[in-house]
């Protein structure tokens, strides 16, 4: 026993940094001896090499179809050769092997016709083949300053405008009696609800299609809580500031949360219109004007009781509005279906942080959450938001 | 001679030889659309003949592969000749199946069988009436046999379960019986799954010459194949004997006047038909070779699986003329070249 202990107060002389390191360093001799020793009694590897190709963007210019590919499987892969629509075609990139992740640019050359539809096919060097469907050949815009405008003006349709709009409803929220504010709260929560299962889903169709590699379903599901618990983070951190969780940091999570989903949103509509599959009408910018009308009631409705600066609100509303300009931008220019998946979740978590954030207000008197005036409002708020997501589909 | 490409001929200088000028000033050249996405981006080197190719007009490692397709073209495999007591001819062939990757398209391997490491096997050809003994033994890793078309006794028929049977790796055997009848034929595995037998290469061309012989002639084989590299029972490349666009890179040199005799042989597995077509000239065309009597006098004819037909023709001019499929997507994914007629 003695001896022991002796062992222990020796430890306890070695600085804390360095015992932390130790099981580090033996990790690193252990993968290093491997490494050495080619994986001791594991033998040769079974079967011909794992291909996995990922389509990541498709860019069509005249006489040209670029595709940029990530390699998803555990093996280099080789191009060999590309075939379009059943005819060898020849096309420049990819001349050596893609390591694991890495990607490569494709220019196949292809007298395409606008309109009609390709399959490009790249045959790797074991004859496997990689099949890229375009449904709607379509000229990619070029990512010119002109090009950017009209991202930032659809963005500001969508996302500043009709959020400035909604927030008009702060005069008469502040009239109503508290039990029916907490109806409106409700109402709040119901779209924010819909808005989380939304971009949820919508995440989840964009992980599936993309490169698997970067954990496909799984980005959005790391992404809601990555940005749940930042968000938790912040909204502790303004709490210990402030003296009490004011509406006014609740309004600013909230606008936070919005902005985040708003993100999400024009990265779906940038992208969507880069590769032709949205038409800019008068009627989807309707759409989303009515739809998200309704996010900035969301933000006015916790400071209903206070009398925030016109600035201030200015600031709500761009931070709530604001993002749908970058995610358009990103969409546009950048889109990568494994990062647009991830803002999704990132979206969903945020708005979820937000509607744990507001479900104490929706308290009546009695301290129930769940009264017939809240379910209304909540039930309310999820049908206002299918519907008019109605006029929207991206 | 020298490995003169199609690719070096155009990208050579204008200067060289006659036949190069020629090809320069006929072959037609890119479209408009590709010369201008080559200029905007500089992506391209290379000549654009303004036909499907694989990549920079890239062709297979001929010497790697053991077989070259400009050669099977003219190479008659007559194997050795003895002669009985009574005076008949006694020809013999030893063939061996065995397992080889070969480069089927510049950079893309294929695990294929072989008959003596080619695709196709060796042209066998003989005379009608004559004795005919093939050995066969098994170098590959699966059963095969070798079934011929023609006449001959039910044990010789190269089928499972009689006879010799399937032979299995390491076995062998000895196919037996007489040239009959003069023709064109063809000789596979019949080994189950016989679609993969066949597909993976197992196949080649069977000529009997009529007793007393044909016209002489420029004699050509082509035996109509595809490759199924990704294994979906579909062909991801066709070509006639084996590389895609190997006579595009590399034209089939022919003279004016001069009788041409194609020896037309369809082994396509997975497709329905295929077919040969030949530019600005017709032919006439001897089903199965067993008639001196054309059946035809027309530049397209089409053959299933197994199909095979004797075509002549002279050439009336001179440069350059295309054969290929006529469903434009094998063309495209390969079955296509060039006559050059000089």
């Amino acid at each position: 026993m003695e001896g022991r202990a002796a062992t222990w107060s020796e430890l306890r002389s070695i600085p804390a940094w360095l015992l932390g390191l130790v099981p580090l360093l033996l990790v690193a001799l252990a993968i290093g001896a491997f490494a050495v020793l080619d994986g001791p009694g594991l033998g040769e590897r079974r079967g011909p090499p794992v291909e996995e190709l990922a389509v990541e963007r498709t860019k069509l210019t005249p006489g040209v179809i670029e595709l940029t590919i990530r390699n998803d499987g555990p093996d280099p892969v080789t191009v060999a050769q590309a075939v379009v629509n059943d005819a060898f075609a020849q096309f420049s990139g990819a001349e050596s092997p893609i390591g694991r992740l890495e990607t490569a640019t494709v220019r196949v050359r292809q007298p395409w016709v606008e309109g009609e539809a390709y399959e490009v096919a790249l045959i790797t060097s074991s004859g496997g083949t990689f099949a890229h469907e375009i449904p709607v050949a379509v000229e990619t815009p070029d990512n010119d300053l002109s090009f950017f405008g009209l991202m930032a003006l659809l963005g500001i349709y969508v996302g500043v405008i009709p959020v400035a709009l909604g927030m008009l409803w702060l005069p008469w929220v502040r009239r109503i009696p508290p039990g029916w504010l907490r109806v409106v709260m409700a109402l709040t929560v119901g779209l924010l609800g819909f808005l989380a299962i939304d971009a949820t889903l919508e995440g989840f169709e964009l992980a599936g299609e993309g490169s698997q590699a970067f954990g496909g379903i799984a980005l959005v599901l790391v992404g809601g809580v990555v940005s749940y618990l930042l968000l938790s983070g912040v909204s502790a951190w303004l709490a210990a500031r402030r003296a009490s969780a004011s509406g006014g940091t609740l309004a600013l999570l909230v606008a936070i949360g919005i902005g985040l989903h708003n993100l999400g949103e024009g990265v779906a509509i940038g992208s969507a219109y880069s590769v032709g599959a949205l038409a800019l009408g008068a009627f989807l910018v309707v759409g989303f004007a009515l739809h998200n009308t309704t996010e900035g009631l969301a933000i006015v409705a916790p400071i209903a009781h206070l009398r925030p600066s016109l600035g201030r609100l200015v600031v709500l509303g761009l931070v709530a509005g604001a993002p749908a300009v970058l995610g358009a931008w990103i969409g546009a220019a950048a889109f990568n279906t494994s990062l647009a998946a991830f803002l999704f979740g990132f979206g969903a978590g945020a708005i979820v942080q937000v509607i744990a954030q507001l479900a104490p207000s929706l308290r009546d008197d009695d301290g129930r959450t769940l009264h017939p005036g809240a379910v209304a409002g909540l039930l309310g708020g999820l049908a206002l938001m299918f519907a008019t997501g109605l006029l929207v589909s991206v | 001679m020298a490995e003169l490409t199609r690719r070096k001929l155009l990208a050579g200088s204008l200067a060289a030889t006659g036949g190069a000028a020629l090809l320069h000033k006929t072959v037609p050249h890119g479209h408009p659309w590709e010369a201008q996405a080559a200029d905007q981006h500089g992506a391209h080197d290379t000549v654009d003949h303004g036909h499907a190719d694989f990549r920079d007009n890239r062709t297979v490692d001929h010497a790697a592969n053991g077989f070259d397709p400009h050669e099977i073209l003219r190479d008659f495999d007559w194997g050795t000749t003895t002669r009985t007591a009574g005076g008949q001819v006694i020809r013999e062939w030893e063939l061996y199946a065995v397992d080889k990757e070969i480069e089927v398209a510049p950079g893309v391997k294929f695990a294929a069988w072989t008959y003596n490491q080619r695709i196709p096997g060796p042209t066998l050809r003989c005379r009608e009436g004559e004795r005919l003994r093939i050995t066969f033994a098994n170098g590959s890793n699966h059963p095969h046999t070798i079934h011929f078309h023609g006449i001959h006794p039910a044990d010789m028929d190269g089928v499972p379960g009689v006879g010799a049977g399937q032979i299995p790796p390491g076995g062998r055997t000895v196919y037996e019986f007489d040239a009959l009848p003069a023709g064109l034929h063809l000789y596979h595995c019949h080994v189950r799954p016989l679609a993969e037998h066949i597909a993976k290469g197992l196949y080649g061309a069977f000529i009997v010459d009529p007793a007393d012989g044909r016209e002489d002639a420029e004699e050509l084989v082509m035996v109509m194949n595809g490759f199924d590299t990704n294994f979906d029972r579909a062909n991801e490349m066709y070509a006639a004997n084996t590389i895609p666009f190997a006579y595009m890179n590399t034209p089939i040199q022919v003279k004016r006047g001069e009788l041409v005799r194609i020896y037309l042989v369809n082994v396509l597995e997975y497709d329905l038909i295929n077919s040969f077509h030949l530019h600005g000239n017709l032919f006439h065309y001897y089903p199965t070779g067993t008639s001196t009597t054309p059946s035809e006098f027309t530049d397209t004819v089409m053959l299933c699986q197994g199909q095979r037909g004797i075509l002549e023709w002279r050439f009336q001019h001179t440069g350059p003329f295309m054969f290929h499929a006529h469903q434009s997507e094998f063309t495209e994914l390969g079955w296509q070249g060039f006559f050059e007629v000089v």
